[in-house]
This record gives structure tokens, C-alpha cells and sequence, in this order.
């Protein structure tokens, strides 16, 4: 009897390991960031309008008009095209961006005044976007790939059930960032507020999104990214309008022959 | 989108430091400079682009010019895409020296650095395909170098005639020139491959006496034929950058190359400030007597500080050291944004110990400080 007992309980604690009971933080974290990232798959393509606003500390603003073009890549990271606006002595410059799952992005840059293009150096993931606190490695896509995960706590944030976790780029040598503090709703999985810690773990900015809106039924997109530098005083505001998806882009609207037209 | 119209209005004020070495030649230069640009695009599939700029100098009458920069029509299908029309085609990798740009002509009496271009007529069909691009140009018209005037610095010291202009081809400018064009992007490089027929677009300048007797220089325009090669690299953080040609028809035939790298050090001083470091060589083989360059056996070191603020601000400083001679050349160029619109350039150059064997001795008293006010609109 009792060593039937004892089995039987063995037996639901061994088949209990790998599923709920004993997920580790790491196995959660990495789960949500999965769901999240599956929920954003088949979007296939789509273009949006972004004001960039920079504020330095004094309340100083200057604003940029960027134009996105994004292609989902099934099976490795997006293809994405930014055309500058404004200011006006920086219009017709274009990023082109492949990112990657694994290893660094390719990046190519165009300069409409000589007509050329130039590679770039995509390693330097710190590194500002045109003057803004946002670092390249906020604005690329963000691959699942890319970071590990933690899962520490769910609390209310605005009003919303949230998964709270943090996340650790996976090439540190390059990353500004010791690590990530994410905001998640439970609901729709996504991303609320991120806090970023840099390389001596103080705390350098906090992201905050607002206005989300859900198109096709099913891709949500923040209206308004809010970055502040806690460091600097200085502050970045995304607000993006005007989002099209499924547009019919292909690959041919993300190579160097279109880089060069881009408009 | 219907018509876009932009364009800028810059003023320019440059002030030589030496006396200067040829008679007449100006002590300081002033003038005012204008781009225009009309986009209209009828539909998905057809646009039409016009960009016109023209120059007003104050002393120097060479160097108050226009240029139609565009005027093209671009046809664009999913598979293909024909540009008809005045169009600038920029091909190269390196930073200093561009070795195997070639479709346009260098507008030189612009900027010694020599990367502002007069539009070239083309017939210009691109294939981009998964393996490659492949590009064809027809160009039935060739347009002349400028060259400053008598009164104009960075000259010979005969300013160059060019009501005097000769061609080797009997069809003179209207000789049709081709060029076809494959390059491709792999996972960490970018290589272009192209062979061009056709005029020269650096000419040799030759000596002769005009009708009253006087000395003059002049152009004369040759038939070449040149493979080109450029190549961008990425290993890590750093760039590397190559080119190389072989031409021929010009004295002998020759090959040049040049190459280097960059290298970025982001975050200088835990700012948001980047520092690139530039480190090129070139070599060219060319006929020296016939064909004279600058750039023959010269080392190139830059740094690029990207201050990375609000106003865009950067400087760059440059050095350029002849191998054989010796000379030197520092360029400095610094540059910001003021408000939205307007952007401020400040540039100057300096020729050192500059060796009268050295082609760049006609440049040697030209030491120079430019300041530029571009507004935008």
C-alpha cells in the first residue's frame, strides 16, 4: 500500500515537473515573449508615418518626419526602409535595414545629395538613432532571439493586468544595456512600458506607450512611444499615424535600386 | 502625391590665406547658389523629376553657371525599371578618392573635393534580380569639365580654355558612350563590376598658342575603355572599402586602386558623440607626364566626430599625404544645423610642403577658409 502510494505520488510530482507547477522564471519569461511575438506573425507587410520630437532639457524642440516601409521575412528578423522628410537638409536620406534572428543586422544608408550608398556598421547597437534617445537596438525589430528572459511578478499598470519581466540582450558586448524591465499586458501582450538599465545596472530611460490601436482584427500598434533619458533630462516622442498593412510590398522595394528611388 | 516642390538658397564667403600665385586671381570669393527641385509622379508606375541649380560668383565668371542636375523621366514595373532623361549616378565605395565614379562629369569649378557633378543624358535601364543587379547605360551626349576662370582659385597656371575643347572621336561630344553595370549585396559585403566605353570625363590638358598668339590650355576629350571594381565589407565593428580600374586609351594603359577601412568608436566618453576613423590608400599607375594626378601614391588618414545632438553637428579632419613628395593636405570640415531649416558649413584647407613635382603644386598657395549658409524651403 504505501509503496503504491509513494509511487503514485512520485509519479504525479515527475509528470508535474516539466509543465505549470515548476516553470522557471526563465521558461516564462521566454514563453510570454514567444506568445508575443506569434500574436505580431503574418502582419506580412506594412507602412506607417512617424514624427520624431526631440526635447532636450531646457524644453528645446526640434522635430523629424520619417516615412517606415516594413516587410515580414518568414523565418528570420524583418526588412524595413526609413525615409527622411525633415528636417529639410536630411530629406530623401534612407536606412535600409535587414535585421536577423542570430547575429548582427545588415544596414545600408542613402545619401541623396551624392546619390550614394553606403554600408553601415550595424555592431554599434547603442549607438543614437539620428540624434534621438532612442538607440538603434530599441527601434530594430525585436527578435525573441535576441534577448533572455526573466519573469519575476504580474501587477496592475494603468489599469491592466501585466506580466513584468526582464530581459537581457543576448550580445552584451555591444548592447547598451545590462538589462531590460518590460511591462506586458496579460490581455493582448503588449508592451506597455520598458525600463533600460545600462552598462553599471543604474537605471539610463523609460519607454512608455500609449493609444494603441488593433488593425486587421489583430496587430496592435502604439500610436505614441515616450522615451526619457532619466541621465540627461533628455526626451524622445514617437507618434505614428497613418498605419497600412498588407500593401502588396515585396522584395524588390527593399534593395539598393529602391533605396537609391526612395521618396 | 501630386507635385512636390523643394529647394534651397545658400550663401557662400571664402577668404585665401596666401597671396596668390597666378596673376589676377582673387584674394576672396563671394557668391550666392540656388537648387530648385519639381517631383511629380502621375502614377504608380511613372514620375518625373526636375532639379535645376545655378551659381552667382562675384569674381569669378567661370564659376557662375547652372546645370540642369535631373531631368528624367523613371518608368519603374515590378521586374524593371528606365530612367530617360539628365540623371546623376553615383558609384564607389571609398571615403577620399573617387577612383571609378564615371557616368558623370565632375562640375569642378563646385568644390576641390570634386563631388559635385553636372547631370549626364542617359538612357538607363535597371534589372534588379535575386542574384544581382544589372544596370545598362546609353549616354548620347557628353558634357564638358568645368574649370575655373582667370580670376578663379584652385587653377593651372594657364586657366583652361575651353572654347578651345577637342575630342579624339570624330563625333566629338555626341559620340555615344555605354556602360553596363552588375552588383550585388551578399550577407556582409556589397561588390560592383562594370565596364564603360566612351569619352573621357578627365581630360588632358595640352598647350598650345591661340590665334593671336597668346599661351592657352586645353582640353582634349579621349576614347577609353575602363573595367571598375567596389567593394564595402563588414567584419565586426569594422568597414572595410575598396576600388580599382583598369583603363585604356589614354597614354598607356593603367590600373589604380585604392582601398581602407573605418572604424567607429561609439559613445566617446560615455556621451552620445561617435568617433570614425578613416585610414585609406591609393596608387594609380597612370602616365603621369600625360594624365597628371594628385592622388598617384598617397596615404589618407580622416576622424568623423558625430556629435550625435539635435543639430546634427560633425567634424570631420582630414589628411592627405603624398607617398613620393611628401605634400600634405588637411581638410577640415565642420557642419550644424541652426532652427529647422538652415545649415551652416564651415571648411577649410591647407596645402603643406607641397613639392613643385607634385601636380597638387598649382594648389599650393590656396590655403582657404569657407563658410556656407544653406537655407531650406
Amino acid at each position: 500500500m504505501r509503496s503504491f502510494l509513494t509511487t503514485l505520488f512520485l509519479g504525479a510530482s515527475l509528470l508535474s515537473v516539466p509543465y505549470a507547477f515548476s516553470e522557471t522564471a526563465e521558461e516564462k519569461g521566454l514563453a510570454i515573449a514567444m506568445e508575443a511575438d506569434r500574436r505580431g506573425d503574418g502582419f506580412i507587410d506594412y507602412t506607417a508615418d512617424m514624427e520624431m520630437i526631440l526635447k532636450n532639457r531646457h524644453g528645446n524642440e526640434s522635430k523629424r518626419s520619417i516615412r517606415i516601409k516594413t516587410l515580414e521575412v518568414p523565418g528570420d528578423g524583418d526588412k524595413s526602409l526609413s525615409i527622411f522628410d525633415t528636417p529639410k537638409d536630411v530629406k530623401g536620406t534612407a536606412f535600409l535595414t535587414f535585421s536577423h534572428k542570430v547575429g548582427d543586422d545588415d544596414q545600408w544608408l542613402y545619401l541623396p545629395a551624392l546619390k550614394r550608398v553606403k554600408r553601415i556598421n550595424s555592431r554599434n547597437k547603442s549607438g543614437s538613432f539620428m540624434g534621438s534617445e532612442f538607440a538603434y537596438e530599441d527601434i530594430a525589430s525585436q527578435e525573441v532571439e535576441k534577448y533572455n528572459y526573466k519573469h519575476l511578478r504580474e501587477e496592475q499598470y494603468q489599469g491592466q493586468n501585466c506580466f513584468v519581466g526582464e530581459s537581457y540582450p543576448v550580445d552584451q558586448q555591444n548592447s547598451g544595456y545590462t538589462k531590460r524591465l518590460t511591462w506586458t499586458d496579460k490581455k493582448e501582450y503588449r508592451v506597455l512600458k520598458v525600463e533600460y538599465y545600462d552598462r553599471k545596472q543604474s537605471l539610463l530611460k523609460t519607454l512608455t506607450t500609449e493609444d494603441y490601436q488593433q488593425y486587421l482584427g489583430k496587430y496592435w500598434r502604439p500610436g505614441m512611444m515616450h522615451m526619457v533619458n532619466h541621465q540627461t533630462g533628455k526626451s524622445t516622442t514617437l507618434l505614428w499615424k497613418n498605419y497600412q498593412f498588407r500593401t502588396g510590398l515585396s522584395d524588390n522595394d527593399f534593395n539598393s535600386t529602391s533605396l537609391k528611388r526612395a521618396r | 502625391m501630386g507635385l512636390e516642390m523643394d529647394g534651397d538658397i545658400s550663401g557662400e564667403g571664402r577668404l585665401f590665406l596666401q597671396d596668390a600665385a597666378f596673376t589676377n586671381q582673387e584674394d576672396a570669393s563671394a557668391s550666392v547658389a540656388a537648387n530648385l527641385e519639381l517631383y511629380h509622379d502621375f502614377d504608380d508606375s511613372l514620375s518625373l523629376t526636375l532639379a535645376a541649380f545655378y551659381r552667382l560668383d562675384a569674381s569669378d565668371s567661370e564659376r557662375s553657371h547652372g546645370d540642369l542636375r535631373e531631368a528624367k523621366l523613371l518608368y519603374l514595373t515590378d521586374n524593371w525599371q528606365l530612367t530617360v532623361g539628365l540623371d546623376r549616378v553615383f558609384w564607389g565605395a571609398t571615403e577620399f578618392v573617387h577612383l571609378v565614379d564615371i557616368i558623370n562629369q565632375t562640375d569642378q569649378v563646385e568644390a576641390l573635393d570634386g563631388e559635385e557633378k553636372l547631370g549626364q543624358p542617359m538612357v538607363h535601364l535597371v534589372i534588379p534580380k535575386e542574384w544581382g543587379t544589372v544596370e545598362g547605360f546609353v549616354m548620347p551626349w557628353f558634357r564638358e569639365r568645368t574649370f575655373p576662370g582667370e580670376k578663379g582659385r584652385f587653377r593651372s597656371p594657364l586657366p583652361v580654355d575651353t572654347d578651345h575643347t577637342l575630342y579624339e572621336s570624330s563625333s566629338e561630344e555626341h559620340h555615344l558612350d555605354l556602360a553596363l553595370r552588375y552588383s550585388t549585396s551578399l550577407a556582409n559585403s556589397d561588390i560592383g563590376l562594370y565596364y564603360f566605353n566612351g569619352t573621357a570625363r578627365d581630360p588632358v590638358l595640352l598647350f598650345s598658342l591661340d590665334h593671336a598668339g597668346a599661351p592657352i590650355l586645353f582640353p582634349y576629350y579621349e576614347q577609353i575603355g575602363q573595367s571598375g571594381l567596389d567593394l564595402q565589407l563588414v567584419a565586426g565593428e569594422w568597414l572595410f572599402k575598396g576600388e580599382a580600374l583598369y583603363r585604356i586609351g589614354q597614354s598607356r594603359s593603367f590600373a589604380a586602386t585604392t582601398f581602407g577601412f573605418e572604424y567607429t568608436l561609439p559613445g566617446l566618453g560615455n556621451s552620445m558623440m561617435d568617433l570614425g576613423m578613416i585610414g585609406e590608400y591609393v596608387y594609380d599607375d597612370r602616365d603621369n607626364g600625360w594624365l597628371p594626378t594628385i592622388y598617384d601614391n598617397d596615404l589618407m588618414a580622416g576622424l568623423r566626430l558625430s556629435v550625435n545632438d539635435i543639430d546634427d553637428s560633425t567634424i570631420l579632419v582630414g589628411a592627405i599625404r603624398d607617398l613620393e613628395y611628401s605634400s600634405t593636405i588637411i581638410a577640415i570640415e565642420a557642419s550644424r544645423r541652426l532652427g529647422d531649416n538652415i545649415r551652416l558649413n564651415l571648411d577649410a584647407s591647407f596645402f603643406l610642403n607641397i613639392s613643385d613635382q607634385d601636380p597638387a603644386y598649382s594648389l599650393a598657395r590656396d590655403d582657404f577658409f569657407r563658410l556656407e549658409i544653406i537655407w531650406y524651403f
